[in-house]
C-alpha cells in the first residue's frame, strides 16, 4: 500500500497509535544489542510463555534502548488507562512473576525503576500522554493500582539533563513497525520537504540550524550539502556512515537498532537536497541486529512508497542500499569507506578532490554519520532556529555520548552542547563506583585524548575538547578511576591504531607501530630518557603527516597524556615504577644474566668471607644470618 | 570556462612568483621551476599515489572574496595539490625540514640496507635510527611495482597484501600469479632493491627477498617461461605482446 497523501500518512498514524498506546496491555522488552547481552531474549520469551499461559490479551513488543544500559533487562508495562512503567534487571524469573502479577492485578512495584507519564516528542514538540488507549479513571481495569509512588522519567538523574532528539525513539516505538515511526510525527516532515520546500530552503535550513558532522570532525552539514548540490553531474550519491568503530562508542547502533526510519527519512531529506536519486548506508558487519533492523525498515519505507521511485507522489526518486563493512577500522573514514562500497580494497585516498567533488564511483557524494541523518527530520521539522537555540555559540544541537568504564551509571546519553563533563560524569552518570577517584576521561575513542580532573568543568563542544587536545569524535566517553595507568591506556589506543592503520602512508605505518613499541618499553620499565622527547617529536610528525584522519589523530591520546601526566611517564621512567601499579617490570635476557651473575657473585664472595672468617673471628659468623642489615646496599637485588 | 583552461596561474613557491599551466600538481610544477621536493613514492609515468608523504609541503590558498586574506597554512602532498590560483607554497620550512627528517628516520629504521634510504639520511644528517626494528626489509611499500604492474604493464600480477606494518608487495593470495608476464618492470622500477629478478636456463623467477637470503622459489610471483632473450629484447616482445595479446604465454606455473 503506498502512502500518497496526508490522508494515507494520518491513516498510517493511526495504525501506529493503536499500537503504541493500545487499549489493551502492553509489554515491551529492550532488545537492542545492549538487551540481548543482559538475557532479553529469555525474558521476553518468559514473558511469552507466561502470557500465553495465563491467557492474557497483551501485546509483546521489542523496543531499542532507552539508554540506561546499566538497567537492562528493562521491560515496560503499559496497562490500560495507567501510566507506562519499567522494570529494569529483570530476569526471567522476574518476568514469570511480572506476567503473572499483570493477570492477578497486583502489579509488583518494588522492581520498578520509572514511570513516563507522557512521551515527549521534539519532531512537532508535543508530548504525547501515555495512558494507555485513552482509557481514563474507573473505566480502568486496573484503576485500583497506583504508581504515583514510582520516581517519575524526567526525575531520575540519569534523564533529567538530557535532551533527546535523535533518541527520541529509541526504547519508545518497535524498530519492527514503520506505522509506530509515523505515530511519532515520522514522515510528515518528509512531506512537508518534498511537497513545500526547494532543496535551497532545505540547505537553508540545514545551515540556519548550525548542525555540524556528528561522526567526528564537526564539518557543517548545510555546508557540505551545498558543495554537493553545486557539484557539476547528474549522478550524485548519499551515503550514510554507520561504520561505528572507536572502542566504547556505540551510539550509532542503537540509533539503527531503535529507530531506523529516522535515518532513512533523514537520507531522504538530504537527498532531495543534494539532488541525489541513489543512497548506501555503509554498515559494520559486526552490527547484525542493526543490519537486519535495517534491512527491514527499508523494505517497509519501499512498501509505504516512502523510499524508491516517485517518493509521496512527489516525482522525486531515491533508493537506498546496504553495503557491508568488512572489520576494517579504517574504512569509517570517508575515501576508504567509499573505496570499500566499490570493491575496491578500503583504503583512504588523498583530498582534494573531495567527496562532494568527486566521491562514489567519481560521482559528487554526500557523506554523513548516522546521528547527523537522524537530526535532520528534526531541524526541517521544527526550524533551523528552533535547533540553533541548544547548544553553543559554534556547537549547536545536543550529541549522544556512551558513557563506559568506571562509572555508575553506563549507558547512552543525549545532552546539549555545551554541557560540563562534570554533569556527565557525576549528576548523570552518578559517578566512580566502589568509592575510587575520577581520574581521567577519554572522549573521542582512539583518536581523541584524555581529559585529567583539572578539565572537568570543561564545556562540552567541538572546539573546547580540540583546544584541550582531545576531538569529540563520535562520542565516546570512556571513564577511568585512579587504578588507571594513563601510559597503559595510551599503549592500548596506539596498539590499536596500529593494527588498524591500512599501511599505505609511511608515517601512520612505522610510525604508529614505532611509537607503540617505546610506549611498551616504558610500560615495562625499560624505557629511556630521551624516550618522551622522541615520542613528542614523532607525534607531531605522524599528526602533520599521515594521509588520512587516522593517522592524523592517532597520536592525540599520548600527546593529551604527556601533556596532562607526564610525571606517570617520568616515573616509568626514572623510578622503573608505575604509580598506578598497573604495568609490570620485564627484564631483559641481558639483565637477567647480570644479575645472576651478580647474586653468584655475591654469594661466592659471602661464602668465600664466611670460610676465612671463621677461622679468625668465630663469632662474626653469627651474625650472618642477619646479614641484610649487617651489609648494608651489598644484597641491593632487584626484586622481581 | 573555455578561457580559463588558457589561462596561467600565479604561484609562489618559497617566495618566488611563477606563472603555471593549470592542471599541475604542486610537485611539478616545483620541479619545472628547479624547486627540488624530494619523494620516494612519485613516478612520471605513473598516478601519483601520496604514500611517502616525503613530498609534503606548506600551502595557503586565497580565500575568494577576502582580498589579501589567506587561509590557513596546511601541511599537503605537493603530489596531488594541484595549483590554484595565487596559492603560497613553502617547501622546506624548518618545520617540513623537521618532520621530513623525523619520516626518513622511520624509513631508516625499517629499512636500514637499502642503499636509497641511506642516501636520504646521510641528506638529512641522520646516522642511527633511535628506534631499531628486529626485522628489516628493503621494500619501503611505496607501491611503484604495484602501479607499474596495473598503470603499464597492465598486468595487475601483485598487489599489497596485509595491513599496517605487517603490509606487504605479494601476488593476490600469497601464492604465484597466473597473470605475471616475468616483464621484470617491477624489478626496474623497485627504488629499494627489494625485488629481484632470477634467470637461470630460461626460467625467470621475481624474488622479494630479504638481503642475503637466497630463495631458488619465487616468493612474489613464481617461476616463469622465460620468452626476450635478453633485456635489449623487451621493448620488442612488450609491443608485439600488445599487439597480439592472445599469444600471450599460459603462465602460471604455481607452487
Amino acid at each position: 500500500m503506498k502512502i500518497r497523501s496526508v490522508e494515507d500518512l494520518i491513516a498510517a498514524r493511526e495504525r501506529g497509535l493503536a499500537t503504541l498506546y493500545p487499549r489493551k496491555v502492553k509489554i515491551s522488552v529492550g532488545m537492542a544489542s545492549c538487551g540481548v547481552a543482559s538475557g532479553s531474549r529469555a525474558v521476553m520469551k518468559a514473558l511469552q510463555e507466561e502470557t500465553k499461559k495465563a491467557g492474557l490479551d497483551a501485546f509483546i513488543f521489542p523496543v531499542g534502548c532507552i539508554g540506561s544500559c546499566h538497567m537492562e533487562p528493562l521491560v515496560d508495562i503499559a496497562l490500560p488507562g495507567k501510566p507506562r512503567v519499567t522494570y529494569a534487571n529483570v530476569t526471567s524469573k522476574m518476568a514469570t512473576d511480572i506476567a503473572r502479577s499483570i493477570v492477578s492485578r497486583d502489579v509488583r512495584k518494588n522492581w520498578l525503576y520509572l514511570r513516563t507519564e507522557e512521551d515527549e516528542n521534539p519532531v512537532d514538540g508535543t508530548r504525547m500522554c501515555i495512558h494507555s488507549g485513552g482509557i481514563t479513571g474507573a473505566s480502568s481495569p486496573y484503576h485500583a493500582l497506583d504508581f504515583s509512588d514510582v520516581p517519575l522519567f524526567e526525575s531520575i538523574p540519569f534523564f533529567k539533563k538530557q535532551k533527546r532528539i535523535v533518541l527520541r525513539n529509541c526504547g519508545i516505538i518497535s524498530p519492527d513497525s514503520i506505522d509506530e515511526y509515523v505515530a511519532r510525527g515520522g514522515y510528515f516532515t518528509l512531506f512537508k520537504v518534498l511537497n513545500e520546500l526547494t532543496p535551497d530552503k532545505v540547505i537553508q535550513e540545514v545551515k540556519t540550524s548550525g548542525l555540524r558532522g556528528r561522526g567526528g570532525a564537526g564539518f557543517p552539514t548545510g555546508l557540505k550539502w551545498q558543495f554537493t548540490r553545486q557539484a557539476a553531474g547528474d549522478v550524485k550519491y548519499i551515503i550514510c556512515n554507520a561504520d561505528e568503530g572507536d572502542p566504547g562508542a556505540y551510539m550509532d547502533r542503537s540509533v539503527l537498532e531503535g529507530d531506523p526510519h529516522s535515518v532513512l527519512e533523514g537520507m531522504t531529506i538530504g537527498a532531495f537536497a543534494v539532488g541525489a536519486n541513489e543512497g548506501y548506508i555503509y554498515v559494520r558487519a559486526e552490527y547484525p541486529l542493526a543490519i537486519e533492523t535495517l534491512n527491514q525498515a527499508i523494505k517497509q519505507a519501499e512498501a509505504y512508497g516512502l523510499l524508491g521511485e516517485n517518493i509521496l507522489g512527489s516525482g522525486f526518486s531515491f533508493k537506498v542500499r546496504l553495503s557491508k563493512g568488512a572489520g576494517a577500522f579504517v574504512c569509517g573514514e570517508e575515501t576508504a569507506l567509499m573505496a570499500s562500497i566499490e570493491g575496491r580494497v578500503g583504503e583512504p585516498r588523498p583530498r582534494p578532490p573531495f567527496p562532494a567533488q568527486s566521491g562514489l564511483w567519481g560521482k559528487p557524494t554526500n557523506i554523513n554519520n548516522v546521528e547527523t541523518w537522524a537530526n535532520v527530520p528534526v531541524i526541517l521539522s521544527r526550524g533551523g532556529e528552533w535547533y540553533a537555540g541548544l547548544g553553543t555559540e559554534k556547537s549547536k544541537g545536543t550529541k549522544v555520548f556512551s558513557l563506559v568504564g568506571k562509572i555508575e551509571r553506563s549507558g547512552l546519553i543525549e545532552v546539549p552542547m555545551g554541557i560540563s563533563l562534570r554533569e556527565i560524569i557525576y549528576d548523570i552518570g552518578g559517578g566512580i563506583p566502589d568509592g575510587r577517584e575520577f581520574k581521567a576521561v577519554q572522549t573521542g575513542g582512539p583518536s581523541g585524548g584524555c581529559l585529567p580532573e583539572s578539565l572537568i568543568d570543561l564545556p562540552v563542544d567541538y572546539e573546547r575538547l580540540t583546544e584541550a587536545g582531545a576531538i569529540m569524535g563520535s562520542g565516546g566517553m570512556v571513564i577511568m578511576d585512579d587504578k588507571v595507568c594513563m601510559v597503559d591506556i595510551a599503549r592500548y589506543f596506539l596498539t590499536f591504531t596500529a593494527a588498524e592503520s591500512c599501511g599505505k602512508c609511511t608515517p601512520c605505518r612505522i610510525g604508529t607501530y614505532v611509537m607503540n613499541e617505546v610506549l611498551g618499553r616504558i610500560c615495562e620499565g625499560q624505557g629511556r630518557e630521551g624516550d618522551i622527547e622522541y615520542l613528542e617529536s614523532l607525534a607531531g610528525t605522524i599528526k602533520a603527516l599521515s594521509l588520512c584522519g587516522l593517522g592524523q589523530t592517532a597520536p592525540n591520546p599520548v600527546l593529551t597524556t604527556l601533556r596532562y601526566f607526564r610525571h606517570e611517564y617520568e616515573s616509568h621512567i626514572r623510578d622503573k615504577k608505575c604509580p598506578a601499579g598497573v604495568c609490570r617490570r620485564k627484564f631483559t635476557a641481558e639483565e637477567i644474566t647480570r644479575m645472576k651473575e651478580e647474586a653468584a657473585r655475591k654469594k661466592a664472595a659471602l661464602k668465600q668471607a664466611g670460610a676465612s672468617e671463621t677461622g679468625r673471628t668465630p663469632e662474626k659468623t653469627a651474625t650472618k644470618p642477619k646479614g641484610k642489615s649487617s651489609v648494608p646496599g651489598s644484597r641491593k637485588e632487584p626484586t622481581r | 570556462m573555455c578561457q580559463e583552461v588558457e589561462k596561467s596561474l600565479r604561484v609562489r613557491i618559497d617566495g618566488e612568483l611563477y606563472q603555471v599551466e593549470p592542471g599541475y600538481t604542486v610537485l611539478e610544477a616545483a620541479r619545472q621551476f628547479g624547486v627540488e621536493i624530494p619523494t620516494l613514492c612519485f613516478d612520471e609515468a605513473l598516478e601519483p599515489y601520496a604514500a611517502c608523504r616525503l613530498c609534503v609541503v606548506e600551502v595557503s590558498s586565497v580565500v575568494p572574496g577576502k582580498g589579501a586574506a589567506r587561509g590557513p597554512k596546511r601541511m599537503v602532498a605537493s603530489c596531488v595539490y594541484p595549483v590554484e590560483e595565487g596559492l603560497e607554497v613553502q617547501t622546506s620550512t624548518e618545520e617540513i625540514l623537521r618532520h621530513r627528517r623525523n619520516l626518513v628516520e622511520l624509513y631508516l629504521s625499517r629499512s636500514p640496507n637499502a642503499r636509497k634510504i641511506q642516501k636520504l639520511a646521510e641528506q638529512f644528517g641522520i646516522s642511527e635510527p633511535r628506534y631499531k626494528f628486529a626485522e628489516t626489509h628493503n621494500c619501503i611499500v611505496c607501491g611503484l611495482c604495484v602501479r607499474a604492474c596495473s598503470e603499464i604493464v597492465g598486468a595487475n600480477a601483485i598487489g599489497f597484501g596485509l595491513r599496517g606494518i605487517k603490509r606487504k608487495v605479494e601476488p593476490p593470495f600469497h601464492r604465484g600469479s597466473a597473470a605475471c608476464i616475468s616483464c621484470g618492470t617491477c624489478t626496474t622500477i623497485c627504488p629499494t632493491e627489494a625485488i629481484r629478478l632470477e634467470e637461470i636456463d630460461r626460467i625467470r623467477s621475481i624474488h622479494a627477498l630479504a638481503p642475503g637470503v637466497y630463495e631458488t622459489s619465487c616468493s612474489i610471483c613464481g617461476s616463469f617461461e622465460l620468452v626476450p632473450k635478453s633485456p635489449d629484447d623487451y621493448a620488442e616482445w612488450l609491443l608485439d605482446k600488445a599487439a597480439h595479446p592472445a599469444q600471450k604465454p599460459k603462465a602460471g606455473k604455481t607452487e
